[in-house]
C-alpha cells in the first residue's frame, strides 16, 4: 500500500507540469550545447526571466498570448545580450558570463530595489498571474482519474495545465526535429565540430551561434513560464542548482539526440521521487529527517551527474561516436 | 646540401615539361604567361588574381610577417614555401580573414578583402584549408561536403523547418558532392564519420569540401603534412587537376621536393619576409635563397661553415638592403 | 611558433581599476534600473530604509535584528508587536510601523528568536492556520538580520521548510512562513544571493568620505581575501585548462573545517586554522589522485571535465548541508573588537586576516617565480608540452596545484567565515562567480591576473554598497565582469590569444 502510493507519486512525476517544463528547458539547452556546442550555464536565467515577463506582464493587464510574447521577447533580449559579447571568444567565456547574468537575473530580481515588480525575494504568487491562463481551459470543472492518476480539470495543478506543458513540448520536439535535420542543423553541428573550419566554409558562425543561443534561450524562457505556472515565482528557486538539473537532466537523457532531454526530465524526476519517497518509508523512523532526506537525494543527484559524465557521456539515447563534447 | 638544388631546370625548360605533359593547354599557357616574368621579389605579373601590399603583423616585439608587394598569378600554382617560423601559414591567416594584420591592404579580383572576416573572404571566393586538418570528425563524409554548399536556403533559421523550401537546392548539392567525392576516391565513405578516414583521406576531404564552394581561388596550407608518402602523388595529381580546370592555387609547404614538381611559381618566405620569388628552378638555384631558408631551418646543421662566414652574410645582408629599401631589423629567434 | 610578450605596463592595471570603480558607479544603476517609474519606487524604498536605519544603524561593532511583518501585496503591517530575545539574556519589544522597518540593535552576534504576538495583528491579517510565531535570525555585525512574517489570508501555505529556515539565517533577511515552496529540486535546493552577506546596507542618503574609506577597506580585505581562493582557481585553470566549479566548496569546506576545530572541538584558531588548511590540501590531494588524474589519463575532454566538477561541486554541497545544516555557522564565538588603524575601522579579526592573506599571497608570488617547483608550474601553464620535453613531470606539477590551491581555497574559506562573522553552505557558491570574475577579469590563468582582478571585485562589491542596495552588491560585480569582457576579452593583465 505504503509502496503502491509511492509508485503512484512517481507515475505523478513522469507526468508533471514540472517534468514537462524541465524538458523544455533541456531542449532548449540541447540547442545550445548538443548541437552547437555552446556552453551555456545560465539556462535557470532565462528561466526566470521569461517567468518575470509572463508574470509581470499578465499581472499588468496582458493578454496570455501577450504575456507570451514578452516572455519570449525577454529571452531573445538576454540571448543577444549575453551572446554579442562572447559569441566570438572561447566557450568557457560564454559560461562565465551565462551563470554570471543568471545570477544577476535572480539577485535584482529578488533585490528591495525592484519589490514592487518582482515582489523581492518572496517573489510574486501565482494566482496573481495565472487567471487569464486558466481562463483559457476549454475543460469542464472537476476531477478527471487516469488510470491511477487524480487531477482537477481546472486549476494550479491541474490537467490543463498538463496538457498545454506537454503539448508546448511536443511541439518543440518537432520544431527541433525539423531544424535539426535540415541544413542548418548541419551548419550548426559543423560549428560544434570546429568554427573555423565552418568560417573558412564561408558561413557566418557568430550569426549562427547566435540564432542557436536566442532560439534555446526563448525555450528557456517558455520553460520557466510553465515551471512557474502551477506554482509561483521565487527567484530563489531558480537559480544555479536548477541550472545544473537541466544540464543533468540532457546529459542523462543524451545530448544531441531528439527525444533526450524529454526522457532525461521524466526519468530524472521519476527517479528522484522514488528515492526520496523510498528513503522515507524504507529508512526507519527517526533516521534520517525529511531535510536530511532532500539532502541525500541532492547528492546522489550530484554523484549521478559525475558518473554520467564520466562513464556515460553520450547519456541514455546518445551515440557514442557522434558525442556532443568536444574532442579537442 | 644542395643535392636536391643541384638539377639545373629554368623555367623555359620546365615550359616545356609541361607542354610534353599530356595537361591541359591552359596550364601550358600559364607556364607560359610565367616563363617571361622576371624572377624578382614583388614582381608584377600578367594576370594577378591576388595583390598584396605592405601587410606586416607583429606579436609582441616580434615582426611575423612583413610583405611588401606580393602578385598571385590567376589560374597558375603558386607555393608559398620557406623554413618553420617563416610566418607562412600567418601570411594565409591574414589574406583570409582569420587574423588582422597592423597594417596593409590586400585585394582579390580588384575588390579589397582588408578587414573582412573568414567567412566573408570564403564568399568571395577564396577558400582555404588548414594545416591541421579540419575534417568535422562527427559528421559523415557527405555532411562534410554539403556543409560547404554555397547559398544554401536550407541554411537560413526560417526556412530550415520547411523542407519542400530547399529540398530541390539539397538534392543538386548532393549530386555535385558525389561527383566531388569520387574524383577524391572518397564515394565509397560518403556515411562514414569523418573522424573515421585516415590522414591522408582527411585531406583529401577537406580540398573536396573546399571545392564544393566553387572557388576562384584554393589555399592550402600543407596540404602534404602527416600524409602517407604513397598518398602525396595523388594529392599532388588533385592539386594539379585543380589548376588545369582554371582555379588558382596557392599553398603552403616546407618540403621543397614537393613544391617544384607542381608548382608554376615559388614564393620563399624567411622570418616573415619575401626573400625570393621566380619559377621553381631559378628560385631553387638562387644562393640567398638556400642560405636565407637553411639559415633559419629548425633542424639545419649548425656546423656549416658557410653560415658563419662573413662573407657570405655580408653579402646576404647587401642583398636583403637591395632588394628591400628598409634596412633589415633585428629578427629574435624566439621561434619555436 | 613566437612567444608572445606580454605588452601591458602595469600601470595599465591601476589605471584599469579606477576607470573599472567609475564604471562600477556609472554603469550598475544605468544597466539595472529601467524605466522612470521603477526609479521613482526605488527612490521611495530608499527612503524607507534610511528610516529603518536611523532606529539601528549597523555597522563594523552593531548587529541589528528587524522584524517586518507583511501583508497581502507585501504591505507592512503596523502595530504588530514582537519580542526579540537572544544570547546573555536580551530581551527587546519592539513594534511594527507602516511607513519604517522596526529594528533594534543587540548587544552581540548571534541566534536571535523573534517572536510574533499574533494577539496584536489586525483583524482582517491574522496569521495563518499553522504558522510559526517564532523566527530564529543570526545577527552579525555589520549588517541586519531581517525577521519576516507573512500574513493575512492571502499568504501562502505556511511550511518554514529548511530551506525557508537557511535564508533567515542565512541572509539576514528571511521570511518566516516561506511561499509554497515546490517539491522540485530546483525549489528545494533554493540558492540565495548575501549568505555571507557581511556590511550592511550603506544605500542611505549622502555619501560621506568616511563612508567611502570603510568601504575601501572593507573592499581591499575582501579582495585580499578573495584573491586567495581566486589565485588556486588560477592555477588550476593555467596548468590544467579547467574552470573549476568545485572550488567554490573547496572554500566552503575550509570555513566548515574552521567551524569544527575551532568552535566545536575549541582548538585556538592558529591550530584550527593549520589543521584546516591541511585538511583541505589533503583534499585537494585526494580529488586529484582520485578523479583528475584518472581522468587525465583518459584523455577525457575538458567540457567533461568541467561537468564533472558541476557533478562535484552539487554533491559537496548538499553534503556540507548535511553536516552543518541550513542555518548559519561562527568560527569564533566571541565578540569582534573594532580596531581602527587611519580611516579604517575593521574588527581584529579583519586585520589578522588581511595580513595573513598578503603574507600567503606574497608567499606565492616567491614560490612562482623564486622555487624551482614554482617556476615549473608556470612552465607548464604556458606550454605543457615544451614543460614535459624539458624534463618537468606535468602530473607531478598539476598534483602540486590541486593541492596547493584546495589549501589555499581552505584558507581563504576559514579567513571569509570569521571575517564576515558567520558562514553557511552557500558561501563558497556565491564566492565561486566572484572567483570566476576576479580571474577572468585579471586574464584567465594568470595567477597574478587573479590577485589584481580579485582586488577590483573585492573593491567593486564593496564600494557598490555605497550607492545601490546591499542585496545588489555581488550583481555589480559581475556587471562588471561582463562589461569587461565586451572592451577587453583577455583581462587586465592577459594576453591575447592567437590563431592559427
Amino acid at each position: 500500500m505504503e509502496w503502491s502510493r509511492i509508485l503512484t507519486q512517481v507515475l505523478g512525476e513522469l507526468v508533471a507540469p514540472t517534468t514537462a517544463a524541465y524538458a523544455l528547458a533541456a531542449i532548449g539547452l540541447n540547442l545550445h550545447f548538443g548541437y552547437t556546442g555552446l556552453l551555456n550555464m545560465g539556462q535557470a536565467g532565462f528561466m526566470l526571466l521569461g517567468a518575470y515577463g509572463f508574470a509581470i506582464a499578465s499581472m499588468h493587464g496582458a493578454s496570455v498570448v501577450v504575456a507570451l510574447l514578452v516572455a519570449i521577447a525577454c529571452g531573445a533580449v538576454f540571448a543577444a545580450v549575453l551572446g554579442i559579447p562572447t559569441l566570438k571568444l572561447r566557450g568557457d567565456y560564454l559560461a562565465i558570463v551565462t551563470i554570471s547574468a543568471a545570477e544577476i537575473i535572480r539577485m535584482v530580481g529578488r533585490s528591495t530595489m525592484f519589490d514592487d515588480w518582482t515582489g523581492g525575494s518572496s517573489g510574486l504568487r501565482g494566482d496573481q498571474y495565472t487567471a487569464g491562463f486558466q481562463a483559457l481551459s476549454p475543460l469542464p470543472d472537476g476531477r478527471t482519474t487516469i488510470g491511477p492518476l487524480t487531477y482537477l480539470n481546472n486549476g494550479f495543478d491541474s490537467w490543463w495545465l498538463r496538457l498545454v506543458a506537454w503539448g508546448v513540448v511536443a511541439l518543440a520536439v518537432v520544431f527541433v526535429l525539423l531544424v535539426t535535420r535540415s541544413p542548418w542543423g548541419r551548419v550548426l553541428k559543423g560549428i560544434r565540430e570546429d568554427e573555423d573550419a565552418v568560417r573558412a566554409l564561408g558561413k557566418n558562425v557568430f550569426a549562427y551561434k547566435m540564432q542557436a543561443l536566442v532560439l534555446g534561450g526563448v525555450m528557456g524562457a517558455l520553460a520557466g513560464v510553465l515551471y512557474t505556472l502551477p506554482r509561483s515565482v521565487q527567484p530563489d528557486g531558480m537559480g544555479r542548482s536548477m541550472t545544473f538539473f537541466v544540464w543533468t537532466v540532457l546529459l542523462l537523457g543524451g545530448a544531441a539526440t531528439l527525444f533526450g532531454p524529454v526522457l532525461g526530465s521524466m526519468l530524472f524526476f521519476a527517479l528522484y521521487m522514488l528515492l526520496r519517497a523510498g528513503m522515507r518509508v524504507a529508512l526507519p523512523d527517526g533516521f534520517v529527517s525529511a531535510t536530511q532526506i532532500e539532502q541525500i537525494g541532492g547528492m546522489l543527484v550530484g554523484v549521478t551527474l559525475m558518473a554520467l559524465v564520466i562513464f556515460r557521456p553520450q547519456g541514455i539515447l546518445g551515440n557514442r561516436k557522434e558525442l556532443a563534447f568536444d574532442v579537442r | 646540401m644542395s643535392a636536391e638544388m643541384s638539377s639545373p631546370t629554368t623555367a623555359v625548360e620546365a615550359a616545356a615539361a609541361a607542354a610534353a605533359d599530356p595537361a591541359s593547354a591552359e596550364a601550358v599557357q600559364v607556364a607560359r604567361d610565367l616563363t617571361f616574368v622576371e624572377p624578382r621579389v614583388g614582381v608584377a605579373k600578367p594576370d594577378a588574381v591576388l595583390v598584396v601590399d605592405g601587410v606586416q603583423r607583429r606579436f609582441g616585439g616580434m615582426t611575423a610577417v612583413d610583405v611588401d608587394h606580393l602578385e598571385v598569378q590567376r589560374g597558375a600554382i603558386t607555393a608559398l614555401i620557406g623554413p618553420n617560423g617563416a610566418g607562412k601559414t600567418t601570411l594565409f591567416n591574414l589574406l583570409t580573414g582569420f587574423d588582422t594584420p597592423n597594417q596593409g591592404s590586400w585585394t582579390f579580383d580588384g575588390r579589397s578583402l582588408a578587414g573582412r572576416s573568414g567567412a566573408a573572404v570564403a564568399r568571395a571566393g577564396m577558400v582555404r584549408t588548414f594545416q591541421l586538418t579540419k575534417a568535422l570528425s562527427r559528421l559523415t563524409v557527405l555532411q562534410n561536403m554539403l556543409l560547404a554548399t554555397p547559398r544554401h536556403p536550407g541554411e537560413r533559421l526560417g526556412l530550415s523547418w520547411l523542407p519542400f523550401l530547399w529540398r530541390a537546392r539539397e538534392r543538386e548539392a548532393t549530386e555535385k558532392a558525389l561527383e566531388i567525392l569520387a574524383r577524391f576516391k572518397l564515394d565509397a565513405k560518403k556515411d562514414d564519420f569523418a573522424g573515421a578516414l585516415s590522414g591522408g583521406q582527411r585531406k583529401l576531404l577537406e580540398m573536396a569540401r573546399a571545392l564544393m564552394t566553387d572557388p576562384t581561388v584554393i589555399m592550402l596550407d600543407e596540404p602534404m603534412a602527416g600524409v602517407n608518402p604513397a598518398l602525396v602523388q595523388s594529392l599532388l595529381g588533385h592539386v594539379q587537376a585543380l589548376r588545369d580546370e582554371g582555379m588558382t592555387v596557392v599553398f603552403v609547404e616546407h618540403d621543397m621536393h614537393a613544391v617544384r614538381h607542381i608548382s608554376d611559381w615559388v614564393v620563399v618566405m624567411a622570418e616573415g619576409r619575401i626573400v625570393a620569388e621566380g619559377p621553381p628552378g631559378t628560385v631553387m638555384q638562387d644562393q640567398a635563397v638556400v642560405d636565407a631558408y637553411l639559415g633559419a631551418h629548425h633542424d639545419t646543421d649548425l656546423g656549416d661553415d658557410a653560415l658563419l662566414d662573413p662573407a657570405v652574410l655580408a653579402r646576404l645582408e647587401a642583398e636583403a638592403t637591395g632588394r628591400q629599401s628598409a634596412p633589415e631589423t633585428d629578427h629574435q629567434e624566439e621561434q619555436r | 611558433m613566437t612567444a608572445d610578450r606580454p605588452t601591458c605596463r602595469p600601470r595599465a592595471g591601476t589605471r584599469g581599476r579606477r576607470l573599472l570603480i567609475f564604471l562600477a558607479a556609472l554603469a550598475a544603476p544605468a544597466l539595472l534600473a529601467v524605466a522612470p517609474a521603477q526609479a521613482a519606487t526605488a527612490a521611495t524604498d530608499a527612503t524607507t530604509a534610511a528610516a529603518a536605519a536611523a532606529a539601528c544603524r549597523p555597522d563594523d561593532a552593531t548587529a541589528c535584528v528587524a522584524v517586518l511583518v507583511l501583508g497581502a501585496e507585501n504591505a507592512r503591517v503596523p502595530d504588530a508587536q514582537a519580542t526579540i530575545t537572544g544570547p546573555g539574556g536580551f530581551t527587546a519589544d519592539v513594534t511594527t510601523a507602516a511607513d519604517a522597518v522596526a529594528a533594534v540593535a543587540v548587544p552581540q552576534p548571534g541566534t536571535y528568536t523573534v517572536e510574533l504576538d499574533p494577539a496584536t495583528l489586525p483583524d482582517d491579517a491574522p496569521l495563518p492556520d499553522g504558522a510559526a510565531t517564532t523566527v530564529e535570525v543570526t545577527a552579525q555585525t555589520g549588517s541586519t538580520a531581517r525577521a519576516a512574517f507573512r500574513v493575512g489570508e492571502a499568504a501562502a501555505a505556511p511550511a518554514p521548510s529548511a530551506t525557508a529556515s537557511g535564508l533567515a539565517s542565512g541572509s539576514g533577511s528571511g521570511s518566516g512562513s516561506g511561499s509554497a515552496s515546490s517539491a522540485a529540486p530546483g525549489g528545494t535546493a533554493a540558492d540565495d544571493a548575501g549568505g555571507a552577506a557581511s556590511e550592511g546596507d550603506a544605500a542611505t542618503g549622502s555619501i560621506t568620505p568616511a563612508q567611502v574609506w570603510q568601504q575601501l577597506g572593507s573592499g581591499l580585505r575582501f579582495g585580499l581575501l578573495l584573491a586567495l581562493a581566486s589565485v588556486g582557481l588560477s592555477l588550476i585553470y593555467g596548468t590544467t585548462g579547467l574552470s573549476s566549479f568545485s572550488h567554490g566548496e573547496q572554500v566552503t569546506l575550509g570555513a566548515l573545517m574552521a567551524f569544527v576545530t575551532i568552535n566545536a572541538w575549541g582548538l585556538h584558531p592558529v591550530l584550527g586554522g593549520i589543521v584546516t588548511v591541511a585538511v583541505c590540501a589533503a583534499t585537494g590531494w585526494l580529488q586529484d589522485a582520485g578523479i583528475w588524474r584518472p581522468l587525465r589519463r583518459r584523455g577525457t575532454p575538458l567540457t567533461q571535465l568541467m561537468i564533472v566538477t558541476i557533478g562535484l561541486s552539487i554533491t559537496l554541497q548538499f553534503l556540507i548541508q548535511l553536516v552543518i545544516g541550513g542555518g548559519s555557522q561562527r568560527i569564533l564565538t566571541s565578540n569582534p573588537r573594532p580596531v581602527t588603524v587611519g580611516p579604517f575601522t575593521l574588527t581584529e579579526a579583519s586585520w589578522w586576516a588581511m595580513g595573513i592573506a598578503l603574507v600567503v599571497i606574497l608567499g606565492i608570488a616567491a614560490f612562482l617565480t623564486r622555487t624551482r617547483i614554482g617556476r615549473a608550474t608556470r612552465a607548464v601553464s604556458d606550454n605543457p608540452a615544451l614543460a614535459s620535453a624539458t624534463g618537468i613531470d606535468p602530473h607531478r606539477i598539476v598534483r602540486i596545484v590541486w593541492v596547493m590551491s584546495a589549501g589555499l581555497a581552505g584558507l581563504a574559506g576559514m579567513l571569509l567565515g570569521i571575517v564576515f562573522g558567520s558562514f553557511n553552505w552557500m558561501m563558497g557558491m556565491q564566492m565561486l562567480l566572484l572567483m570566476f570574475a576576479a580571474t577572468t577579469l585579471g586574464g584567465l590563468g594568470t595567477a597574478y591576473g587573479a590577485l589584481v582582478g580579485s582586488i577590483v571585485i573585492g573593491l567593486v562589491v564593496e564600494l557598490s554598497n555605497l550607492v545601490l542596495p546591499s542585496d545588489l552588491r555581488y550583481a555589480s560585480a559581475l556587471v562588471i565582469l561582463i562589461l569587461v569582457l565586451l572592451v577587453r576579452p583577455q583581462g587586465i593583465l592577459g594576453r591575447r590569444e592567437r590563431i592559427g
